[in-house]
């Protein structure tokens, strides 16, 4: 994998292991990917993917033991994340690297108030700052995010704030020491629709305000469409398709991708029937051998390739790669869907 | 089924008698303090709901959290009393039914969960949990072991997996062990409390598409209840959408997503993400200010009011009432639903 010049973040050759009471759970295997200055990333993929226990080890989210990172480099500014020191990693972590996680009720802490949570953030990272002065922008922080009455919802506890609002104190929170890289894993999971559309437009902006790159992990291809300008898909703990979010939504390279995207109920038409991928997902402990998707891969055909090589990210067109061995039967496939179903899928390939 | 006529109920199934009606249904849940424990008010959790459901024919239930479809689905299989308004069953009123008069009306209705995991008991085997309706209803000894494997295979399932226990599954296999389990007493009315939301999108499909088929098979009335859009859409005929305890539009789902004319259905259909990145920005979202208000003191009027953009001073104190309007024959309780009839999603253009 060549190197980007814009790459903010290099992550290379990651691998991931857990110990189970059912033997040893890899959970991410050679996963490597760039993020560039000021992008959003989307990773998308199913629970077990591994999407988000891929972001979580680089900044050492993860529990240790069971955990383990097995091999792998996430170099960030000259440095390898993989390989700070706790101490390094905490300066790192809410100042150039900030996080917000789906739940956000047990992200904050119950007994302080919202305010002193946003204000300590910054403190925290700037020895110079004056309560005084820390106070003053975090209420300017609340407003940003659309927190109403900012001044009087400083004063308040986790448990006055509802669910969205709880989310946009986390993005402010999250923004105050003006991150580099933004991480967001399934930020609006746990809110109703009209509430998740608030909360991202407000993830949008803080996004931009701060000037940071974002990494948005989601199992949501809605939201990957509507936000990331680059996606990866992962499945049983690969990347199976990176690209640019158009290219991948409207020519996907990947079989498993595709089958996402086909087996989603459209908002806009209605179908007899819903192309489905059939079978479950992959075991960790013991995956399938060669390609993890050959199993529920329709385009497999009863070839033995799939089954004995594990299948490279290749290039398909510049910088949109996938890990299939018969990629360039894609389209075979999109056709012979659209067929069955009755909806064309091949919207975009032209 | 796309496309059908305005107004039609129909599905391309047989749609036959009515089966389930409910008439003003309220379900209040009281709120107590003090020493001892009196009634300072009460959770409006339905407040007024009418609908009617024939057999053979899918009623989608649609609504964010604490608009109180859930409460419908728990009232209707009588597992909380209504406070006033009846239920009326294959012709009977079931409303202030006891439990031993419920017993062998529960036979014809049947209930499946979200939460495939907490609705199994893990200390039965999968044959047990399947065959135990037919035990407590006295059908065993009609061919017991013969009609498990039956409904095994029914949904998929071998009969090897029925000397398995539920934690050896993963959550779509569980939610078809449950589909089984309801299916066990032939009932004629299935109601779905959000069937598919736990699981993930390639599995859901599989899934919808199962409940699909065996609604065809066995002519089953199902109440599907769910918070997204695009499932409800695929599934059912009819679509009610609720906010706060009161359905405030309802019709054929081709009426209520191509020509939604409550504010409230208008919102919350363009909140949802479009999994096509050539959509983004594309068309005008209607962001929602604010949080849904408590069910336990509903603003006057509409309760939509505090949130919508088109409130006027009438809307504060005329409650609008669910009604047909002449440019819209489906009901729509919003006083503007006439006025702008141009109002349809540009979804269904892209």
């Amino acid at each position: 994998m060549t190197s980007d010049p814009d790459a903010l973040l290099q992550v290379r050759d990651l691998a991931v292991e857990f110990d189970t009471p059912e033997g040893v759970v890899k959970a991410v295997t050679e996963v490597s990917w760039d993020l560039r200055r000021g992008e959003t990333l989307g990773i998308v993929g199913e629970s077990g993917s591994g999407k988000s226990v891929s972001v979580m080890s680089l900044m050492r989210l993860i529990p240790t033991p069971p955990g383990r990172i097995v091999s792998g480099e996430a170099r960030f500014e000259d440095r390898d994340l993989l390989t700070l020191t706790r101490r390094q990693l905490r300066r790192l972590r809410g100042r150039d690297i900030a996080m917000v996680f789906q739940d956000p009720m047990s992200s904050l802490n119950p007994v302080q108030t919202v305010g002193h949570q946003i204000a300590e953030a910054m403190l925290v990272h700037d020895s110079q700052l004056r309560d005084r002065e820390a106070k003053r922008r975090s209420i300017e922080l609340l407003e940003l995010v659309g927190v109403p009455q900012p001044a009087e919802r400083f004063r308040q506890y986790p448990h006055q704030y509802s669910g969205g609002m709880r989310q946009r104190a986390m993005i402010a929170m999250a923004i105050a020491n003006r991150p580099k890289i933004l991480i967001a894993d399934e930020p609006t999971t746990a809110l109703d629709v009209t509430i998740q559309a608030q909360v991202m437009e407000v993830l949008k902006s803080a996004q931009q305000e701060a000037g940071a790159a974002m990494i948005l992990i989601t199992h949501d291809l809605g939201l990957i469409a509507e936000m990331a300008d680059r996606v990866i898909v992962m499945y049983g703990g690969r990347v199976v398709e990176i690209g640019e979010v158009h290219e991948v939504f409207h020519r996907p390279r990947h079989p498993y991708t595709f089958g996402l995207m086909a087996s989603l109920p459209r908002l806009d038409t209605q179908t007899e029937t819903l192309a489905t991928i059939p079978g479950q997902p992959p075991s960790l402990v013991t995956p399938p051998p060669g390609c993890a998707f050959h199993p529920r891969c329709r385009l497999q055909r009863e070839r033995s390739l799939c089954a004995e090589a594990v299948p490279e990210l290749m290039d398909g067109t510049t910088g949109h790669r996938s890990a299939c061995h018969y990629a360039e039967e894609m389209q075979d496939l999109v056709a012979e869907v659209s067929a069955e179903v009755g909806v064309d899928f091949s919207g975009g390939a032209e | 089924m796309s496309g059908l006529a305005t107004n039609s109920v129909g599905s391309s199934s047989a749609v036959g008698d009515e089966i389930l009606r409910v008439e003003d249904l309220k379900t209040h849940y009281p709120i107590r303090s003090g020493l001892l424990k009196r009634q300072i008010g009460s959770v409006k959790a339905v407040d007024g709901v009418s609908f009617s459901l024939r057999h053979g024919e899918t009623l989608g239930l649609v609504g964010e959290s604490g608009c109180g479809k859930s409460t419908i689905a728990r009232t209707v299989m009588k597992l909380t009393e209504p406070t006033s308004g009846h239920i009326v069953f294959r012709g009977e009123d079931i409303t202030h039914l006891s439990r031993s008069e419920m017993r062998p009306i529960r036979q014809q209705m049947q209930i499946i969960f979200q939460d495939p995991y907490s609705a199994l008991n893990p200390r039965m085997r999968v044959d047990e949990i399947v065959g135990e309706p037919l035990r407590v209803h006295g059908r065993w000894k009609d061919g017991g072991p013969a009609r498990v494997a039956e409904l095994l295979d029914l949904v998929g399932l071998s009969t090897e997996h029925g000397r398995r226990y539920p934690h050896e599954f993963s959550g779509g296999q569980r939610q078809r062990i449950g589909v089984a389990r309801a299916l066990a007493l032939n009932p004629q009315l299935v109601i779905l409390d959000e069937p598919v939301s736990a699981l993930d999108v390639s599995i859901q499909a599989q899934i919808v598409n199962l409940l699909k088929d065996l609604q065809q098979e066995f002519g089953l009335a199902y109440l599907f209840i769910a918070h997204d859009l695009s499932v409800v859409r695929h599934i059912s005929d009819r679509v009610a959408v609720m906010y706060l305890g009161r359905i405030v539009e309802t019709g054929s789902h081709h009426d209520t997503y191509e020509h939604a004319t409550h504010p409230y259905t208008q919102a919350l259909l363009s909140a949802v993400p479009h999994p096509d990145p050539d959509h983004r920005g594309g068309r005008d979202r209607i962001v929602l200010t604010g949080d849904v208000p408590s069910p336990s003191n509903p603003p006057s009027g509409c309760r939509f009011r505090p949130r919508c953009w088109k409130a006027e001073g009438r809307c504060e104190t005329e409650v609008p009432d669910l009604v047909e309007r002449p440019s819209h024959p489906h009901p729509s309780a919003c006083h503007f639903a006439d006025e702008d009839p141009s109002v349809t999603m540009d979804r269904s253009s892209g």
